[in-house]
């Protein structure tokens, strides 16, 4: 029935576009080909020049609106030590194009508003200035050196892996259909040896446990780590791409199978901290669930989430997990209470290569 | 516009043509016309380019209004995620799934499926096949002046190889594990691997092998195009009198033939990974509950060899768009093009460089991030090539006569979407914006505006512009100025919002963004972006009827020349049958730009020869 409705509209709307196109083309007929076209050529060239303002406020307006969400505006600030960077990248991008976008939609629709066509009027022929096409050329050609300088500047620090000689502490992230696992070092501090083919039920990072690096090592559920500590993410896949995103702190690398990748960041706001600066803005000032008011609001309810963004099928847009900042002596409370995955399973099954032998 | 058979040229286009022009003795040896004596060879198995022409832009229009219709189906997914699909289910069938409180929702598998397939269908059968193969066929052999294309044995080939993929790729909808929904990018090993995803069982084989027959059809025309470009070019038709629509073609052919074999090279070693056990980009893992044998491959290898054509073809698709813009502003304006020499040379660079920053799709792929400093350079240096044509297009305006009519337009639209998303290419571009930029909604918004509705509005200026050239009838002025002002609200009015959902750090490609509260700020920004996706997708409805409507009832062309144009093309009968001219070829004397440059006529055809005056002139052209 539904499609038949769709049909029956559908015929009566091209039956309509018909008429219309008819009507307009029997108005040009008895006002003479070349006047209907002038008046035309008026109209829309007004037209054009009308869009020009309506687009122009309905981007400053809308901009204006959303800017919470730019980078680096209002509540929408990074919370990691490089993030500052890419957020005035972000902001030294946005002015400058913000510029050209501005000056070249005036000139492209006051011209097509300014020359319409008009019967009496010639068009004038310059078909080019030299002078004129360098300085368009030198000038874009100037600031694109000034942005690519500035961004690799800020790229290849930001990238740069941990020195030797650094103190951080090295967690793991291992993406699968269709979620994450986190592994912390232990008091060791170094992860563990893993292998694909030792993967099984109780042992879903194939942890070599002949490796007693592994022994001490932990399983969370929650990212968890200490404000103002260098961290390295070893990240890696276990099936297809994922990709280790932290929306907030300015993170994201692939998780790609057979080759472990890695990101370096440092945390510099805890979860708390970035809660009280949302506090200030209206839009973190409403109920969790919008029907039940004595639910907790936004910024209460806030937290920091890692996510994927890759494409990896079925169960991509899932892959969350809360990521918790802290100060260093409630990480050190949380670390301590957390048992090593191969205490907490593996110790005395026959999976355990140290069973019938003293450790 | 019509009254332009009073103002012709004192001596007629024809007599000028037998005057200078060069005699082929084409109609000699094509007596009773072999090619087109019955309806099989006339609109099947037609080896007549302009025929193709048209062939190659019906399927195209058949192909858009498929990959629309599934864009508003996730669309709905995505704006309205609690309403009941349930009335999709006659169509979608299993696809839906229905609750026991009747609620239907569309399967996430699915979800993918339909992202896949209209990124797919948008990128190769629309914006490559629909848009390039169109005008390349129709435009180089009338605007060089050559009967028909070099090959048009091969170029018949090309239509049906494109045909042959559209029919794979169709019935790979229709296959009971679904169709690909690994994203039009393919990454292994998720299109590796049948257990990572249903949709990579038969629907990825089928997906692979339309394309593969979709790249035969890309390299039949483009050498075609390129043979004929470089060696039927008409008497006195030097390359630097070509008009720049057939610059962009010839070295968007160039672009394809170097990158097209690259992906299949790709897809070639995909298939041996998925199907004779070889490890070429799949390494270390574990699924559906075992440890695969594959070891030592990379999965960034794959993605090297895909970028190495992905980013040449978002140029393959925007080139001829700039090409027929610059042609149909020029025309619609009453002046040459401004810089014609830095408008080619704008297109070689930018064709040049669109071979050395693929991996800028690639920064947070695990790339050495060193890499990534040589391409963020390339990539920045881009902008000064395509700076260059946007402001040679705002100043071809200039101190025009502007006519305004869709075709024109559509071809000022085109360069408000290109300035739009060019600019934000500029983010994605320089790597340390784009780690946070980096598949997000960002994105999507970028080469949305930037590849995706400019490259629709170049087609449809080119479409508006030569349809009496294809059908000798005019298309519906009045329903194309509200096909394009709807068009041009709804495209920024869809997109535009998708700039601020990807600075929040929305990633694209989710069937939900209620599982992360980081996510879930803009329910009703998506539900605006939905219905602005339906009303836009109603005003393309308006321009199919026109077509069609236009095809058969549209205004009759009552003179040869109705824009009062310059090149070729409008030399030819109203009717142009098959070899274009009916007698000589057509000589030409001068560039394609002389508009408004002598006393009387506003335009100066290509075949008027220099009169005393310009050739006094040194600096003509």
């Amino acid at each position: 029935m539904t499609f038949i409705l769709i049909l029956i509209s559908l015929v009566l709307i091209a039956i309509v576009a018909v008429q219309i196109g008819k009507v307009s083309d029997l108005t040009s007929k008895i006002r003479g080909e070349e006047e209907v076209q002038e008046i035309n050529n008026k109209k829309q060239g007004l037209y054009s020049f009308i869009f020009l303002f309506v687009f122009l406020g309905g981007v400053i307006v809308s901009g204006a609106y959303y800017q919470n969400y730019f980078l680096g505006f209002g509540p929408h600030i990074p919370a990691s030590a490089h993030g500052g960077e890419l957020d005035s990248m972000f902001k030294v991008t946005l002015l400058l194009t913000g510029i050209v976008f501005i000056i070249t939609h005036i000139l492209l629709f006051y011209f097509s508003f300014k020359y319409s066509g008009r019967r009496n009027k010639r068009a004038a022929y310059v078909s080019h200035d030299n002078k004129l096409e360098l300085i368009w050329t030198g000038i874009p050609a100037v600031v694109m050196a000034f942005l690519v300088i500035k961004g690799l500047d800020a790229w290849n620090d930001v990238m740069a892996d941990v020195s030797p000689d650094e103190e951080y502490m090295e967690i793991e992230a291992t993406g699968y259909q269709f979620a994450w696992m986190l592994r912390y070092p232990g008091p060791d501090g170094l992860i563990g040896e893993k292998n694909f083919r030792l993967i099984d039920g109780t042992n879903p990072l194939g942890q070599n446990w002949e490796d007693t690096k592994n022994l001490d090592d932990i399983h969370v559920d929650e990212l968890v780590l200490p404000v103002g500590k260098k961290v390295r993410v070893r990240i890696t896949s276990r099936d297809v791409l994922h990709n280790f995103y932290l929306p907030h702190f300015r993170v994201k690398m692939d998780a790609v199978p057979g080759m472990p990748t890695y990101f370096v960041f440092t945390p510099t706001v805890t979860t708390e901290e970035y809660r009280q600066q949302l506090k200030d803005y209206d839009e973190y000032n409403i109920p969790v669930n919008p029907d039940d008011p004595e639910s907790p609001l936004l910024w209460e309810d806030f937290n920091f989430e890692l996510a994927c963004a890759e494409l990896c099928g079925k169960g991509h847009f899932s892959m969350r997990k809360i990521v918790r900042i802290v100060s260093q002596e409630e990480y050190d409370a949380w670390i301590s209470g957390q048992a090593s995955y191969y205490d907490a399973v593996i110790k005395g099954t026959d999976s355990d290569p140290y069973k019938n032998s003293e450790l | 516009m019509e009254n332009a058979v009073i103002q012709e040229p004192q001596i007629s286009e024809n007599d000028l043509i037998e005057k200078n022009g060069f005699d082929d003795h084409f109609h000699d040896h094509h007596h009773g016309d072999k090619f087109q004596s019955n309806f099989i060879t006339t609109y099947i198995f037609s080896q007549d380019h302009k025929m193709i022409g048209k062939q190659f832009l019906i399927t195209g229009m058949f192909w858009a209004i498929i990959g629309a219709l599934m864009s508003l189906v996730f669309r709905l997914q995505l704006g309205f995620p609690e309403e009941s699909l349930a009335w999709l289910k006659p169509v979608l069938g299993k696809w839906i799934v229905v609750n026991d409180a009747g609620i239907g929702t569309l399967a996430p598998e699915f979800y993918y499926a339909l992202v896949t397939m209209h990124g797919t269908i948008l990128v190769f059968f629309v914006l490559t096949a629909g848009l390039s193969g169109t005008f390349s066929n129709l435009l180089i052999p009338l605007q060089v002046g050559a009967r028909d294309m070099a090959s048009p044995l091969l170029n018949m080939l090309s239509y049906w190889f494109f045909f042959l993929a559209g029919v794979i790729m169709f019935v790979s909808l229709f296959v009971n594990t679904g169709p690909f929904a690994g994203g039009w990018t393919a990454y292994p090993p998720l299109s590796a691997l049948p257990m990572a995803s249903s949709g990579s069982g038969t629907g990825m084989t089928l997906w692979v092998l339309s394309l593969v027959f979709f790249v035969v059809s890309v390299l039949l025309g483009g050498i075609n195009y390129i043979t004929t470009v470089l060696n039927l070019r008409t008497k006195g038709m030097s390359m630097w009198r070509l008009p720049l629509t057939i610059w962009a073609f010839f070295i968007t052919a160039i672009i394809g033939l170097l990158s097209f074999p690259v992906l299949v090279s790709a897809f070639l070693l995909v298939m041996f990974d998925r199907g004779l056990g070889t490890s070429f980009f799949l390494s270390e893992i574990f699924i559906g509950g075992q440890a695969l044998d594959h070891v030592g491959g990379s999965p960034v290898l794959y993605q090297h060899l895909f970028w190495f054509l992905g980013h040449p073809e978002v140029y393959i698709i925007i080139l001829p768009a700039m090409g027929i813009v610059s042609e149909v502003l020029s025309v619609h304006s009453r002046k040459p093009i401004f810089g014609y020499k830095a408008m080619v040379f704008s297109i070689l660079a930018i064709a040049f460089l669109s071979f050395i920053v693929w991996a800028h799709h690639m920064f947070m792929s695990g790339v050495n991030p060193f890499i990534s400093n040589i391409f963020v350079l390339f990539t920045l240096i881009i902008a000064v090539p395509s700076a260059v044509k946007v402001f040679n297009w705002i100043a071809t305006l200039y101190k025009g006569n502007i006519r305004f009519n869709p075709a024109s337009l559509f071809g000022i639209g085109f360069v408000s979407m290109f300035i739009s998303g060019g600019l934000t290419g500029i983010f994605l571009g320089n790597s340390a914006i784009d780690i946070q930029m980096h598949d997000t909604y960002f994105v999507v918004a970028h080469f949305h505006i930037v590849m995706g509705v400019a490259a629709f509005f170049g087609m449809f200026a080119g479409i508006y512009h030569w349809f009496p050239k294809m059908y000798g009838r005019f298309m519906s002025d009045t329903l194309g100025k509200v096909h394009f002002w709807g068009t041009m609200i709804g495209a920024y009015a869809v997109f535009w919002p998708m700039h601020y959902i990807g600075m929040a750090g929305v990633p694209r490609r989710y069937y939900r963004f209620d599982a992360f509260g980081t996510f879930s700020h803009f329910t009703e920004l998506n539900q605006f972006i939905t219905i602005a996706a339906i009303v836009t997708f109603g005003f393309q409805l308006l321009f199919v009827i026109n077509f069609f409507y236009s095809i058969w009832y549209g205004k009759k062309l009552t003179t040869k020349n109705p824009w009062k144009a310059t090149t070729l093309e409008w030399t030819t009968p109203i009717d142009t049958g098959h070899g274009n001219w009916p007698g000589k070829l057509p000589a030409v004397e001068r560039w394609a730009y002389d508009y408004s440059k002598n006393e009387g006529s506003d335009f100066t055809p290509q075949i008027v020869p220099l009169s005393e005056a310009e050739k006094a002139d040194a600096s003509h052209h």
